[in-house]
């Protein structure tokens, strides 16, 4: 589908503005390792890490390595295979989303520009031939730090029945699973338990959800989804899904989609920035579209009778929801979804005939202050209604978490916004109070930068991810031309050695077990083959040892 | 006649070789609007272009980076740079683009070039996640003058689906990448939306 695949070439040439300086230095005992502060001279080197190999990682990198010449940066990525949630998240029935992994090579292919795959940063805990960087070893041997791995959890609801009966999956793990995230593999969902399928949250991922439940099994033989999720997939019991939301198809969620602009109120109203509805009318239209699938009308009464005053977005969302399928009768066709609003989960409740498994939800009925309202008030009306639910999927968002080595680096996590706490530059800062704890303030913490889903929380697509890299990329690239404090372990130039330094660190047998992108093309063509033999774009390798099968 | 055939085949190749050089500069002292850049002319493949550096003068400031090739916007076919001598001085298409510093860059293009292309061949900021897809908003572009916009195919559910997720969306904002060069449309002029401020941190406590 690509007009530009395998054709485009790196092409940033970019204006440049003069630095402001900032502060920085004030905070030279923030971390154990001392800032170094420098002479602003813009062509000594600057060696960075990369944290997670997501859309984040790449285009922070791409950014930097275009307004930075003397730039080299190392991307350590956890996994042997690069690209984060483009691989492991977006749906398979998406390729021309996943376009982008070929900018990403294109960055990948830059002198200055290496990739430290298999190489878990901070965390410890992975087994067998897995590799593990602690965060201090990183900050011995680089000038900055970008932390771009993801939100790898998700959010609970921490409600009766939730963690103790079994057919309640989480969302994530489900999409981990049809899109062979290692971690997910053995999830096994059982898709053969019955008809009904609750998704509960009206997000995106709700709806990728759906439609894997919902589309026909041979459109997605021709896609890049795991084969044990076809053959799973195949067997499906599942003809009725509900994506239930708490509030109304006019409510939005929290966060807008550019968010990382989220504090210039005024100005998103002067450029006409609309807030991301939880879920988007692509995909919303597409569910529309799947064949001998009906919709169940949206409750009329959640939507203005005059839609025309509305704005763009939401107007043209409304007319999609409301002409449904008109083609397609929820009596006849063979499987049907609805929106359900206006219900917040309770509990679940188990089968009879076996009490470890989950029967029905019950919900709690709330209603809307002003249905019309996006910024509506929401409470509950003390009724509540159930639904069937064979399984359940809960979509209610995924989660960040801190790194171990955090506190010793001096960075601080925001637990409820599940953040790296930052500027909104993604300059990584903390907040640090007098000696009397009279007052506080933000300080920045050198070196150390965030970007995309660990800087903003878990919303947006990869077009605001995008923005985001970039303006970390931008601040980054702004601190170093001003001089401003970096890491180091001690003064003068040359010092920070990278990769190199930390494999010297880690010892051989460690070191071994990297991966390296050339060694990623050899996965890359090797899944790319066992594809072609069934017809598919590709076959992933759904555990690490048979990514790692391949080179030895 | 042997001379007047490398004449038609060495123009081509002077333009890229002036269109390359502006683009080793940094933007702020690149080709101001007035300088047109035929941007079919950018993506002559490099065989063209050492044969250039052999027979002309102006190969000696030429520098070697690694050739960028462009697959879509289209180099005159072999036998056909006398046609397009004459598109020079006659037919080809003009289309200016104005990035977010106010800057304009005007490019002779062919009909059949898409913006996203145009953009991308040119150097300027349009990243094109999706690669042209129209699955992922980021080659926006605002058109300036309301009687160009009238003259592009209306835009189709799925551009209006994407646009719907563009920031700062206005009554004339297309996708780039659907936007297809046409005779109707030279004269264009469309401006890149400017994503970000120069913003303070100050201005997020
Ligand atoms: C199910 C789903 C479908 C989506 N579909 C679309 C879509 O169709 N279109 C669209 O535009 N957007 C889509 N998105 C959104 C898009 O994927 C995100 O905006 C984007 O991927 C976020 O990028 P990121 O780099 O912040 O995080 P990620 O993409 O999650 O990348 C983080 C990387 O860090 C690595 N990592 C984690 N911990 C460590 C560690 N300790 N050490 C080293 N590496 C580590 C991870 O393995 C991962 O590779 C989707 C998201 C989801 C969840
Ligand atoms: N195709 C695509 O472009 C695509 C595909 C997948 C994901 N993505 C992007 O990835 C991001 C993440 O998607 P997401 O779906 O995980 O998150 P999301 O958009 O934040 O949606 C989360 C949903 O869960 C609901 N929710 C949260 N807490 C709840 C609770 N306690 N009880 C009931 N409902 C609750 C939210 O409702 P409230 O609004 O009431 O809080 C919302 O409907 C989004 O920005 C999405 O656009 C994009
Ligand atoms: S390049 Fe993605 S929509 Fe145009």
């Amino acid at each position: 589908m690509s007009l530009l695949a395998g054709s485009r070439t790196s092409r940033r040439v970019l204006s440049w503005k003069p630095a402001v300086r900032r502060g920085h230095g004030r905070c030279k005992n923030l971390s154990t390792v001392s800032p170094t502060p420098r002479n602003p001279d813009a062509s000594s080197p600057f060696r960075m890490a990369i944290v997670g190999s997501g859309p984040a990682g790449f285009y922070t990198a791409s950014r930097v390595l275009s307004k930075l010449p003397q730039a080299k940066i190392d991307m350590y990525e956890a996994l042997p295979v690069p690209f984060g949630l483009v691989r492991h998240g977006v749906a398979p029935d998406h390729p021309e989303v996943k376009n982008c992994q070929d900018r990403f090579d294109e960055i990948a292919s830059s002198p200055n520009f290496t990739f430290v795959g298999n190489v878990t940063v901070g965390d410890s805990s992975q087994p067998g031939r897995h590799c593990t960087v602690e965060l201090q070893s990183l900050m011995r041997h680089y000038d900055s730090i970008l932390l771009a791995y993801g939100a790898a959890e998700d959010k609970k609801l921490g409600i009766f029945g939730e963690s103790t009966l079994t057919g309640i999956y989480s969302a994530r793990e489900f999409v981990g699973w049809y899109n062979g995230l290692p971690d997910c593999t053995n999830l096994h969902p059982d898709l053969t338990r019955g008809e009904d399928a609750v998704i509960i949250g009206q997000g995106n991922v709700a709806l990728d959800v759906a439609r894997m439940l919902l589309e026909d099994i041979d459109t997605l033989r021709k896609t890049d989804i795991t084969e044990h999720a076809l053959s799973r997939l195949a067997e499906s019991r599942v003809k009725r899904v509900h994506i239930v939301g708490r509030r109304g198809p006019m409510q939005v969620s929290n966060l807008p989609l550019y968010d990382f602009i989220e504090p210039f109120l005024p100005l998103r109203q002067a450029l006409n920035v609309t807030y991301q509805a939880a879920f988007t009318i692509k995909e919303a239209r597409e569910l529309m579209k799947l064949p001998d699938v009906a919709f169940h009308p949206v409750n009329r009464t959640l939507i203005p009778q005059d839609l025309k005053s509305l704005p763009r977005a939401s107007k043209r969302l409304m007319e999609v929801l409301l002409k449904g399928t008109p083609d397609a009768d929820p009596l006849e066709t063979s499987k049907s979804w609805s929106l359900d609003s206006c219900l917040s989960p309770k509990h679940f409740l188990a089968r009879s005939d076996s009490p470890d498994s989950v029967a029905s939800t019950e919900f709690d009925v709330t209603a809307l202050a002003d249905p019309f309202d996006p910024k509506s008030r929401v409470e509950k009306t003390g009724e509540a209604i159930i639904l069937p639910s064979d399984i359940v999927l809960r979509s209610v968002g995924y989660k960040s978490v801190p790194l171990p080595g955090f506190v010793e680096a001096g960075i601080q996590f925001d637990e409820r916004r599940g953040i790296v706490c930052n500027d909104g530059f993604g300059r990584v800062t903390r907040l640090v109070s007098d000696s009397d704890a009279s007052s506080s303030a933000r300080q920045q913490v050198p070196g150390l930068y965030c970007a995309g889903w660990l800087k903003r929380g878990p919303t947006g697509v990869i077009a605001s991810t995008m923005q985001d890299a970039f303006t970390t990329g931008d601040a980054i690239t702004q601190d170093w031309l001003a001089g401003a404090s970096f890491l180091g372990s001690h003064e003068g130039s040359s010092r920070a050695h990278g990769w190199e330094g930390v494999k010297e660190e880690l010892g051989l047998d460690q070191a071994r077990r990297v991966v390296t992108w050339d060694q990623w093309k050899m996965i890359d063509t090797v899944e790319r083959s066992r594809g072609e033999a069934q017809g598919k774009e590709r076959e992933k390798f759904t555990n690490v040892a048979d990514m790692l099968a391949v080179l030895d | 006649m042997a001379s007047s055939r490398s004449v038609t085949k060495c123009l081509p190749r002077l333009f890229s070789t002036i269109c390359r050089q502006s683009r080793h500069l940094p933007s702020h002292a690149r080709a101001p609007s007035n300088l047109l850049r035929p941007s079919s002319l950018c993506s002559l493949p490099s065989r063209s272009i050492s044969r250039l550096q052999a027979s002309s003068p102006y190969t000696r400031s030429f520098t070697t980076t690694a050739q960028r090739q462009h697959g879509h916007i289209k180099p005159p076919k072999p036998g056909e740079e006398f046609v397009y001598l004459l598109n020079i001085f006659g037919n080809l298409l003009y289309v200016t683009f104005i990035d977010k510093d106010g800057q304009d860059y005007k490019f002779a293009v062919s009909e059949g070039d898409n913006l996203l292309d145009i953009a991308q061949a040119n150097d300027l900021e349009m990243e094109g996640a999706c690669g042209g897809s129209c699955a992922c908003s980021t080659c926006h572009v605002i058109v300036t003058e309301d009687d160009y916009y009238d003259k592009i195919p209306e835009p189709e559910d799925d551009e209006n689906d994407m646009l719907d997720l563009a920031f700062g969306l206005t009554e004339t904002s297309r996708l780039g990448c659907q936007v297809v060069m046409k005779k109707e449309l030279d004269g264009l002029v469309v401006r890149l939306p400017s994503m970000t401020r120069n913003l303070q941190a100050s201005d997020f406590q």
